[in-house]
């Protein structure tokens, strides 16, 4: 999935001479954690957090703000250069750039002008979407030999039962290199016949099992 | 709690509301529970009341115009099955059927009789066991169910009544269906207790849904681990449901009866016995009487081991209705002998579960400690209230 897709492209933005007062009052009124800070051109020139804000302030902590601190320019405490990413990166590539450094948001640049916003929630609410919970289904999990055309061989049984398939996502199956576990979410409540299914072929349901919870 | 007089809602056209044979959906289950309690001399035959099929413009409360026109014309016409697919219609869990649209409309009928029931005084409670399809969504069937008619009820109760309602439901899958249509709305408080969607279908039903806007604090999930027994199923649910009522206060009960949390149930993973399927109303009825004047209105819900479960299940439940005091002992043996030839399982002898092909589970603690942490998250919304 592309950047463009997740990213939220109304972004709220202050140039480098407004007050951190404005940007206090700006992360408050809308519930947000992150302002870039751009130019003329809107380009990103700087990013700030709520946390610069609040470390710009000593006493805020005491709900007394510190009046001389806050009416510095926002340039004083923003963090440059910015780490930014294109509306065509990859949900993978920012979820490493989250992972990597210990950034929660992301400015998305297009011909160096800001056209997004993409935060760590975002892109967990679209994992969300890939793990396919977002729709009614139910999980089975099912050990399969790590081999060439086996997601077609197990799709086939889901097209056999006309079941339509949510997700899929493949996990590595620690015990054996050998074999993969393959999780799918079907859009059905009634999995009964496509276990009985699979339960005359070479591949192994695993899951929900009495012993081993796999949660 | 004396009085406590219950109305039977009943029609063969139940069984109308049939897929197809090997379907796990079977209104069978309805004739064979109103057998058995016959047989048991439980059910007066002047409690047993023949509901209409309900209306389009009650069906209308909670359903979209094209979906009720796609479910009418479904099975006649000749349009490509392709196009009834966005409204969930024609798939696996839910095939067309001939009749679907009077069937599905009877079931909803049967739960409006029941409030009507209620609501004009002729019984304190009232139980359609043909109702409790809680998976209806407004533009589409989803998990066997094509209208919801539990959700029709209470919106038929909001516009009409104005009273403040508590939808509690026990059946194995989360009551997605219902929880959406009342999302919003702080007069209508949803508490569903269900297998966790880490497996089951729907996959909803997490701690943190809990309503939005107006309607945020007024829904609870608790999603009980897969293998869950009866203790700590029980305590969950008494513990939770005490401090809800004593939270929302409500002016009537809606409670769905789904018994799919059996462990012989063959299409969910939680582990318990018919004991949950005598303390669940035991405890309902007791806060009815408690909260709401004894208003009170059960209805069906899944339940897929239609021959060794439902029958006894839901007897109970109706028995618990009348009087507080489940059977016990030996089931009506002129009932075994003239349900056993339809029945693929052999039919049980005793009220109580033989536990024959119960599983001794390995990890009991452990669910149970998982479950605790689980209500924890759930009702902290209502502790911290209460600081
Ligand atoms: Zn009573
Ligand atoms: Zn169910």
């Amino acid at each position: 999935m592309f950047v463009k897709d997740m990213m939220k492209t109304e972004v709220i933005t202050l140039q480098a001479e407004a007050k951190i007062s404005e940007a206090y009052q700006l992360l408050q009124e809308n519930h947000i954690r992150h302002i870039p800070i751009i130019d003329n051109n809107k380009q990103v020139i700087g990013i700030i957090s709520d946390r610069d804000v609040r470390d710009a302030s000593p006493s805020i902590l005491d709900e007394v703000y510190n009046e001389e601190a806050l009416s510095f320019p926002v340039s004083s405490i923003m963090t440059t250069p910015v780490t930014t990413i294109h509306p065509y990166d990859y949900v993978e590539e920012i979820a490493a750039i989250f992972y990597d450094r210990e950034f929660a948001c992301l400015p998305v640049v297009k011909n160096n002008i800001l056209v997004g916003i993409i935060t760590e929630k975002d892109m967990l609410y679209t994992l969300i979407q890939l793990t396919g919970t977002h729709v009614p289904s139910s999980q089975i999990e099912i050990k399969v030999p790590d081999r060439i055309g086996v997601l077609a061989d197990v799709s086939a049984f889901f097209k056999r039962r006309k079941i339509k398939v949510a997700s899929v996502l493949i996990y590595p199956y620690l015990e054996d290199s050998n074999y993969k576990i393959l999780v799918f979410r079907i859009q059905t409540m009634n999995p009964m016949n496509i276990m009985d299914d699979f339960k005359d072929s070479e591949f192994e349901i695993v899951s929900p099992s009495l012993e081993n919870p796999h949660e | 709690m004396s009085n406590c007089n219950t109305a039977f809602i009943y029609t063969e056209a139940f069984k109308d509301y049939k897929f197809s044979d090997d379907h796990p959906f079977n209104q069978i289950r309805v004739s064979a529970t109103k057998d058995l309690l016959e047989y048991e001399k439980a059910l007066p035959a002047s409690n047993i009341i023949f509901p209409k099929q309900a209306s389009e413009s009650l069906i209308s409360g909670i359903h979209t115009k094209n979906y009720i026109e796609a479910v009418k014309r479904a099975d006649q016409s000749d349009t490509p099955i392709s196009e009834y697919y966005k409204y969930g219609l024609g798939t696996e869990d839910t095939p067309i059927f001939r009749g679907m649209y009077e069937a599905s409309a009877t079931l909803v009928g049967g739960t409006i009789e029941a409030v009507n029931q209620v609501l004009n005084h002729h019984y304190p409670h009232a139980l359609n066991l043909g109702g409790g399809l809680h998976h209806g969504f407004p533009e589409k069937a989803s998990g066997f169910c094509i209208f919801n008619d539990a959700a029709i009820a209470i919106k038929y109760i909001r516009e009409n009544y104005n009273l403040r309602v508590l939808y509690v439901d026990t059946d194995a899958h989360h009551g997605d269906g219902v929880q959406a249509s009342f999302y919003d709305d702080p007069n209508v408080c949803t508490v569903s207790f269900h297998e966790t969607g880490r497996y089951l279908y729907p996959g909803t039903g997490n701690t943190n849904e809990r309503g939005v806007k107006k309607g945020f604090g007024y829904t609870f999930n608790f999603p009980l681990d897969a293998f869950t027994e009866d203790e700590s199923f029980l305590s969950i649910f008494k513990t939770s449901m005490d401090e809800i009522m004593d939270y929302f206060r409500p002016d009537i009960i809606i409670s769905q009866h789904g018994v799919d949390a059996h462990y012989l149930d063959p299409l969910t993973h939680l582990h318990a016995t018919m004991n949950i399927f005598e303390e669940i109303p035991k405890h309902i009825h007791a806060l009815s009487h408690q909260y709401c004047e004894g208003k009170w209105i059960a209805l069906g819900g899944g339940g897929y081991d239609i021959w060794r479960v439902v029958p006894r299940a839901w007897s109970q439940l109706y028995k618990i209705m009348q009087d507080s005091t489940p059977f016990t002992g030996n089931l009506s043996s002129e009932w075994q002998k003239k349900w056993q030839s339809h029945a693929n399982v052999v039919l049980p002898t005793t009220w109580e579960d033989d536990l024959a092909h119960y599983k001794k589970i390995p990890r009991t603690v452990e669910i149970t400690e998982k479950n605790q942490r689980m209500v924890e998250q759930t009702l902290q919304f209502i502790r911290n209230l209460s600081i």
